[in-house]
């Protein structure tokens, strides 16, 4: 029981991080039909631009303690959305009306390109915070579950976001424009709405998540190196479909019961199984719903 | 007549290879109905699209209040006055009837007090869509999803109004009911070009038709004269 009660919590945990990079996957292809491999690498570069700011933050003679998390996650957030904009920008935009291969292509390009940068710029090994940023300690939730502060906070911080993001796009004008733009870009251009402003906002905030959770997941588990983008990225990527992308709280409920699944396998079976018992799982939850959990429910596109 | 609110002359747009508009000329007066009749694919909702900046037309002149629209991307021309409801309705089917009037109501930015306005004029004109507001615009019938691409249209406090076949698919019961809206609009003040395979109901609602061919207006004239035309007897209501 405990032992089930423990696997659960790592994987709502680790799935909570999968969702938030969902997010990203899941409101480009929203807005643009379009799969932006890139996000997984700006999601990745999240990790180093915080890995570099602490560095820099020791370099100062400063010891960073966990308060540095205070200005420099909200720093990597603008950071990686500036990033996420000039992406649409340049590899994107021009290629709007140029129909749906070549904006793919090219976010594959951009995905390179974003990781060849890491490589060359950090090497191409395994890079690690300073142990000082971590919040020593755990609580005890029931029994002998228990969970690492750090980790708490981490997950308590995705959840706030994917909150707040929630909160945005069902509660404000703006937020209520990005749901009109991915359901019919003409109608919306109808109404007024600069349509294109508005897909700019989603390349604003999709990485901005991606680039928070870039840094949780670093702190979470430790190390990372310039291939998170493809591990870590990828999953979630698969969580968004699961979830039906395009479909926000779809990617939330994706990450999660992904999370939860590779969770569960790796502590039921064998850590070295959870990918492959991951993957099936997802497979067959495609074939029973091809268009993902919480996919498109009225046909939106003529 | 005095000047013409809305002004278009010799239009001509292409659709990659196709010459769907070629040269279509004509005007609105402020405070008319003018009806656009024709059939299939004679160009009446490309001419609509390339008023409200959809497609740019490759040669010609739309003026609004003497002001030319060419050129002005799409979101900017509901700001100077001109609504467009589509065709085919395209609400957005998973935003709230509610969200849709919002959403129609975007170029008055955050004055609550304008938006409450017109939004009470919405629900006056159409009650139906007061009882269903908290609903999603997918779930509501298809008169229903007709009433709210009026309404949403209405939100902007627009001068001209574009309706791209509202009686598509319609029962004929409700093609009536949107018929009566549409003129209760009108006396409301606003100008209205009405495109409709209706022809019988559009030119007893216009003052004004113009009859659409291959992308030419093959006919234009007093809806009264129109109707007991010979051509248009034969072509468009089916009589003969």
């Amino acid at each position: 029981m405990e032992f089930l009660a423990q696997n659960l919590l790592n994987g709502v945990s680790i799935g909570s991080f999968y969702a938030l990079v969902a997010l990203g996957y899941t409101m480009v292809y929203g807005v643009l039909r379009l799969i932006n491999f890139a996000h997984g690498d700006l999601f990745m570069w999240g990790a180093f631009l915080g890995y570099t700011a602490l560095t820099a933050i020791s370099a100062a003679g400063l010891s960073p303690g966990p308060w540095v998390f205070v200005p420099v996650l909200p720093g990597v957030m603008i950071v990686l959305a500036l990033a996420g904009v000039l992406l649409e920008r340049t590899a994107y935009r021009p290629l709007r009306s140029a129909g749906r291969l070549p904006p793919l292509i090219s976010a594959l390009g951009a995905a390179f390109i974003l990781q060849a940068l890491a490589r060359n710029l950090y090497g191409a090994s395994y890079k690690t915070y300073p142990s000082s940023v971590s919040l020593p300690g755990g609580v005890r939730i029931l029994g002998d579950v228990t969970m690492g502060t750090t980790q708490i906070v981490a997950v308590l911080a995705a959840l706030l976001l994917m909150s707040a993001l929630h909160v945005f796009v069902h509660r404000t004008r703006v937020g209520t424009a990005m749901r009109a733009v991915s359901l019919d870009h003409d109608t919306a251009r109808l109404m007024g709405i600069p349509v294109d402003r508005v897909i700019a906002g989603v390349f604003l905030i999709g990485p901005a998540l991606g680039g928070a959770a870039g840094m949780l997941v670093a702190l979470r588990y430790g190390s990372f190196d310039f291939t998170l983008g493809w591990t870590f990225g990828l999953k979630a990527f698969i969580a968004a479909i699961v979830g039906g992308i395009g479909n926000i709280p779809g990617a939330m409920l994706g990450g999660l019961i992904l999370g939860v699944v590779e969770s569960l396998g790796a502590g039921y079976i064998s850590p070295q199984w959870k990918d492959l018992i991951a993957y099936v799982l997802l497979a067959l939850i495609l074939i029973a719903r091809p268009g993902g959990l919480l996919g498109e429910r009225c046909a939106e596109r003529v | 007549m005095s000047e013409p609110i809305l002004d278009i002359r010799e239009l001509h747009v292409w659709y990659g290879q196709i010459h769907a508009l070629k040269g279509a000329s004509l005007t609105l007066g402020a405070g008319e109905v003018v009806a656009l009749i024709g059939g299939n694919g004679a160009g009446k909702s490309t001419l609509l699209r390339a008023i409200s900046g959809l497609i740019r037309p490759r040669e010609g002149e739309i003026l609004l209040r003497g002001c030319s629209l060419v050129g002005l991307p799409a979101h900017e021309v509901v700001g100077r006055g001109l609504s467009h409801a589509p065709e085919g309705r395209k609400v957005f089917t998973a935003l709230s009837v509610e969200e849709n009037l919002a959403m129609g109501a975007w170029v008055l930015g955050g004055d609550r007090t304008r938006i409450d306005r017109q939004r009470e004029r919405v629900f006056s004109l159409f009650p139906r869509l007061l009882e269903r507001r908290r609903q999603l615009a997918g779930t509501l019938s298809g008169g229903e999803q007709q009433m709210l691409a009026i309404g949403r249209a209405l939100m902007a406090e627009p001068q001209v109004l574009l309706l791209d076949e509202p009686s598509l698919g319609l029962a004929p019961i409700l093609v009536e009911r949107i018929f009566a809206t549409v003129r209760e609009i009108h006396r409301a003040g606003v100008s209205i070009l009405l495109v409709e395979q209706n022809a019988r109901g559009a030119l007893a609602l216009a003052d004004r038709a113009y009859v659409l061919e291959t992308g030419r207006v093959a006919l234009s004239g007093a809806a009264a004269d129109l109707l007991v035309d010979e051509r248009v007897r034969k072509a468009y209501l089916g009589e003969g």
